[in-house]
C-alpha cells in the first residue's frame, strides 16, 4: 500500500492530568490509512481523553499530534475537522432538542445565496446519507431525543461521514446498542475501512474490536501497556493487557507494561 | 408557521408525508396537514377564553377598539424585551436585570434628546429622535456585552451577574440626574409612544395590512417551491390556503380594530378647526390605525424570529440550550454566542425603554421597576423552557399579550392591586405547570 510508510495519524507522549490524576500519562499511538486500530482498556483508563485531546475537544498537556507525517496544531474540535478528523463521541453529542439535519450540520449549516440556513438543502442532503446508512430511518423532523438509541447512533454517524472524514474516532459506539444495531455498525467499519478511511476504534470490551481491528494498543490507568497486530496475538494474551497490564511477546510494549520481557 | 429549532413544532412535523392520510380524526389531520404548532393554538385558544371572559365580567368593556388599542400598546414595551429573554433563557441562563437597564438608558436617551441635544441643535429638530434611540441602543448593546463578557468568559453565573445589574443600573439611573425626572421628550421621539400623534391612521393601516397579507402568502409559496425543490412531501393545498386565509384574516381584523378606535372628540374637533375641515354631524370620526409603538414590536418579532431561526446565530443559540457540549463539540464558539445574546437583549431594553419613555413623556430613574419580572413571566408563559432548548419569539409576545390582558382586565374589573399581583403570580405558576404537563404528553 502506498501510504502504508506515512502514518495518517501518529498521538506522541500524550499526556493529560485532571488535578493529580494522570488521565493519559505519556501515550503513543498511531493510525495508518484504512486500518482499523483499537483501543482498549477498562473504564476510566483514559481512552476517552487520549482520543479527545486528538479531536481537538480537550487540550493536551504535552505531546504531538502529527497528521501524514506533519506536526498538526490541533487545540479545539474545529482545528480537528479541519484535518479530516471527525470523532463519534461516546455521548454522541447531539442536540437532543434539534432535528437530524440540524444536528448533521451543526456548526458546518449549508446557506441559501440570501445568508440563511437552507433547511430543506440540509433535510436532502440528511435524507441521502441516511438512506445509505440506515434506510429504515424517517424521523427527519422530530428532535433528536424522540430517537431511539440505534437511530440517534446513525445521526452521529452520518454526522462524521458526511464530511469526506480521513480519520474517523468512534468511542464505544456499540456501547447503547442491540445486537442487530452492532452489526450494523460493523458492517459500516469495514466498509468504511475499504474506502481507505483510519478508524480509531474504542472499546472497554475486547469482544467489539478483536474481529475488526488490525491492530490493538491497551491503555492501563493512563499508561500505554503495548501495541500488537490481531493477527499476531490471541484475544487471552490481549485480555492479559487490559487486566493485567501484561504485554505478549508479539506485541510492542509501551511504558506501562507490567513485564517487558516476559517470553 | 415553518418547524425547526424547537422542539414543540417539531411534533407536528414528525410524521413523513406518506403517512400522512391515515384513520385519524378530521382535527387531527386538519392539525397536521397545516403542521400548525398546536401549543401555540392552545395560548390563543387561552387568551381569546381570557379575553370573553373579562369583557362579560367588565359589562362590555373589555372587548371594545379603545381598550384593545389600549392593551396593545401597554403590550409593547414587555414584547419588545421578551423576545431578547427568549434566546437568553433558551441558552439556559437569565437577565434578572432587564427592567434596572431600561431605567438606566431611558434616562441617558432623555437627557440626551433633552438637555445635550438642544445645546447644539435647539429643541425639537428632526434628528433628534434618532440620535437619542441610537445612543440608547448602543448603550443597551454595550451594557449587554459586558454582562455577556463576565458570564461566558469569567464565568460569573447570569443570575449573580443581571442580579448585580438590577442593583446597579438602577442606581445609575438616579446618578445621571440625582434623582431628578427629565421632561419633556422630543416630538418625534414621543411617537414611539402611542397617543393620538403616535398612531400611523386609517389607510397606512390598511396599507400595513395589506402588505403583512402579501407577506404571508410570499412565505406560504416561497415555502412550498422550496420543497417543490427537493421533492418533499408538500402540504395539500387546501391546507396552504386554509393558512394563508387565517393569517391575513388576523391581521386585516387587527387594522379593523385599530381603525375602529376614533381620536377623542375634543382633539379630533381642534384637529379639524386647525385644518378647516368642516364637522359633520354626530362628530368628527378620525382612526387612530396601528400604534407606532405596536408596529415597532411586530418588526422587532419579526427580526428576532428570523434571527432565531434562520441564521447561524440562532441556530446556535438553540443548539447550545439543548445541549453546550455537543454546541462545543461541533466547533461552535459558545461562549462568544452568549455574550452576543445578551448584547441583543440589552439593544432590545433600549427599544423598550425608547417605547416607555416615549409613552411616559419623560424619564424617571423607577422607569421598568419589576420590568424583568413580566419580561420573564411573559416568555416562560410564552412556552420557553427554563431547562433551555425550546422557546418561541412569537409565543413570549402573546405571552406578553396574555400578561397585559391580566392586568387591564383586572383594573377594568376595579380589582384593587395587591389582588392583582396575586392573581398574576398564580397565573404564571399555573400556566407552566400546565405547559409542564403538555410537554411531558408529547
Ligand atoms: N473532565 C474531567 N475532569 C476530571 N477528570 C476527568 C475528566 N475526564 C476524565 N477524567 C478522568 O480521567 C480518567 C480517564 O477517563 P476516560 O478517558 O473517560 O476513561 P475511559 O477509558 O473509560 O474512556 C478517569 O479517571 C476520569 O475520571
Ligand atoms: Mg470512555
Amino acid at each position: 500500500m502506498q501510504g502504508s510508510n506515512t502514518p495518517l495519524i501518529e498521538m506522541i507522549d500524550m499526556c493529560k492530568s485532571f488535578g493529580g490524576v494522570h488521565a493519559v500519562d505519556h501515550v503513543s499511538v498511531d493510525l495508518y490509512p484504512g486500518e482499523v486500530m483499537g483501543i482498549l482498556g477498562h473504564n476510566g483508563a483514559g481512552k476517552t481523553v487520549l482520543i479527545k485531546m486528538l479531536s481537538g475537544a480537550i487540550k493536551r498537556d504535552s505531546g504531538t499530534i502529527k497528521v501524514n507525517g506533519e506536526v498538526a496544531n490541533i487545540n479545539n474540535p474545529r482545528d480537528a475537522k479541519h484535518y479530516g478528523i471527525e470523532t463519534i463521541y461516546q455521548t454522541l453529542a447531539l442536540a437532543d432538542n434539534q432535528d437530524a439535519p440540524a444536528n448533521l450540520f451543526l456548526g458546518r449549516e449549508l446557506m441559501t445565496g440570501w445568508g440563511t440556513l437552507d433547511d430543506v438543502a440540509m433535510e436532502a442532503e440528511t435524507r441521502k446519507v441516511m438512506n445509505r446508512l440506515n434506510p429504515n430511518f424517517a424521523k427527519f423532523k422530530a428532535p433528536v431525543k424522540a430517537l431511539s438509541g440505534g437511530q440517534r447512533q446513525s445521526v452521529a454517524i452520518a454526522r462524521a461521514i458526511y464530511f469526506n472524514a480521513k480519520a474517523l474516532i468512534m468511542d464505544e459506539p456499540t456501547a447503547a446498542l442491540g445486537p442487530q444495531e452492532t452489526k450494523q455498525v460493523a458492517d459500516l467499519t469495514i466498509q468504511l475501512k475499504k474506502e481507505g478511511i483510519g478508524i480509531f476504534l474504542i472499546s472497554h470490551d475486547l469482544h467489539d474490536v478483536f474481529d475488526l481491528a488490525d491492530r490493538v494498543s491497551v491503555i492501563k490507568n493512563g499508561r500505554l501497556v503495548g501495541t500488537a497486530r490481531t493477527s499476531e496475538v490471541t484475544k487471552d494474551e490481549v485480555l492479559g493487557m487490559i487486566i493485567l497490564g501484561k504485554c505478549p511477546a508479539a506485541a510492542t510494549p509501551g511504558p506501562g507494561a507490567l513485564e517487558r520481557d516476559a517470553a | 408557521m415553518s418547524s425547526h429549532n424547537n422542539a414543540e413544532t417539531a411534533g407536528a412535523a414528525a410524521t413523513p408525508g406518506k403517512a400522512r392520510s391515515g384513520t385519524r380524526s378530521p382535527v387531527a389531520r386538519f392539525f397536521q396537514a397545516t403542521e400548525l404548532d398546536t401549543r401555540l393554538l392552545g395560548m390563543i385558544g387561552a387568551l381569546i377564553v381570557l379575553w370573553i371572559g373579562f369583557d362579560i365580567a367588565s359589562g362590555g368593556v373589555f372587548l371594545t377598539p379603545r381598550n384593545l388599542w389600549n392593551l396593545s400598546v401597554q403590550t409593547s414595551s414587555i414584547a419588545v424585551m421578551s423576545t431578547g429573554m427568549v434566546l437568553v433563557i433558551v441558552t439556559r441562563n437569565i437577565d434578572l436585570s432587564v427592567g434596572s437597564v431600561l431605567g438606566f438608558i431611558g434616562m441617558i436617551m432623555g437627557v440626551t434628546q433633552a438637555i445635550e441635544i438642544p445645546q447644539y441643535l435647539g429643541y425639537e429638530h428632526p434628528a433628534t429622535w434618532a440620535i437619542a434611540l441610537a445612543v440608547g441602543v448602543v448603550l443597551g448593546g454595550a451594557i449587554g456585552m459586558l454582562h455577556g463578557y463576565v458570564i461566558s468568559y469569567l464565568g460569573v453565573p447570569a443570575f449573580i451577574v443581571t442580579l448585580g445589574g438590577l442593583l446597579a443600573w438602577r442606581g445609575a439611573a438616579w446618578w445621571v440626574t440625582s434623582g431628578r425626572t427629565v421632561a419633556p421628550m422630543d416630538g418625534n421621539f414621543k411617537l414611539m409612544g402611542g397617543g393620538v400623534d403616535g398612531a400611523v391612521g386609517a389607510t397606512a393601516s390598511w396599507i400595513i395590512g395589506i402588505v403583512a397579507c402579501l407577506a404571508i402568502i410570499a412565505l406560504l409559496r416561497y415555502g412550498r417551491t422550496q420543497r417543490q425543490r427537493f421533492n418533499f412531501p408538500l402540504r395539500p393545498i387546501w391546507a396552504e390556503f386554509t393558512l394563508g386565509a387565517i393569517g391575513c384574516a388576523v391581521v386585516l381584523g387587527a387594522v379593523t380594530v385599530a381603525n375602529s378606535y376614533p381620536w377623542p372628540r375634543r382633539i379630533a374637533e381642534r384637529y379639524a378647526e386647525a385644518n378647516g375641515i368642516p364637522i359633520p354631524e354626530g362628530g368628527l370620526f378620525i382612526s387612530h390605525g396601528l400604534a407606532v409603538p405596536v408596529l415597532v414590536a411586530l418588526g422587532v418579532g419579526v427580526v428576532m424570529t428570523f434571527v432565531a431561526t434562520r441564521t447561524k446565530f440562532g441556530r446556535y443559540v438553540f443548539a447550545i440550550g439543548g445541549n453546550p457540549e455537543a454546541a462545543e463539540l461541533a466547533g461552535i464558539n459558545t461562549r462568544r454566542t452568549t455574550m452576543l445574546v445578551f448584547m441583543v437583549m440589552g439593544m432590545l431594553c433600549a427599544i423598550g425603554s425608547a417605547i416607555s419613555t416615549a409613552r411616559l413623556n419623560a424619564a424617571t430613574n423607577a422607569q421598568g421597576t419589576l420590568d424583568e419580572l413580566y419580561v420573564i413571566a411573559a416568555t416562560v408563559i410564552g412556552g420557553t423552557s427554563l431547562a433551555g432548548g425550546v422557546g418561541t419569539i412569537a409565543g413570549a409576545m402573546l405571552g406578553a399579550v396574555v400578561m397585559q390582558s391580566l392586568q387591564s382586565g383586572m383594573v377594568l374589573m376595579g380589582i384593587d392591586s395587591p389582588l392583582q399581583n396575586i392573581v398574576v403570580g398564580i397565573v404564571l405558576v399555573i400556566a407552566v405547570w400546565v405547559d409542564t404537563m403538555y410537554r411531558k404528553r408529547t
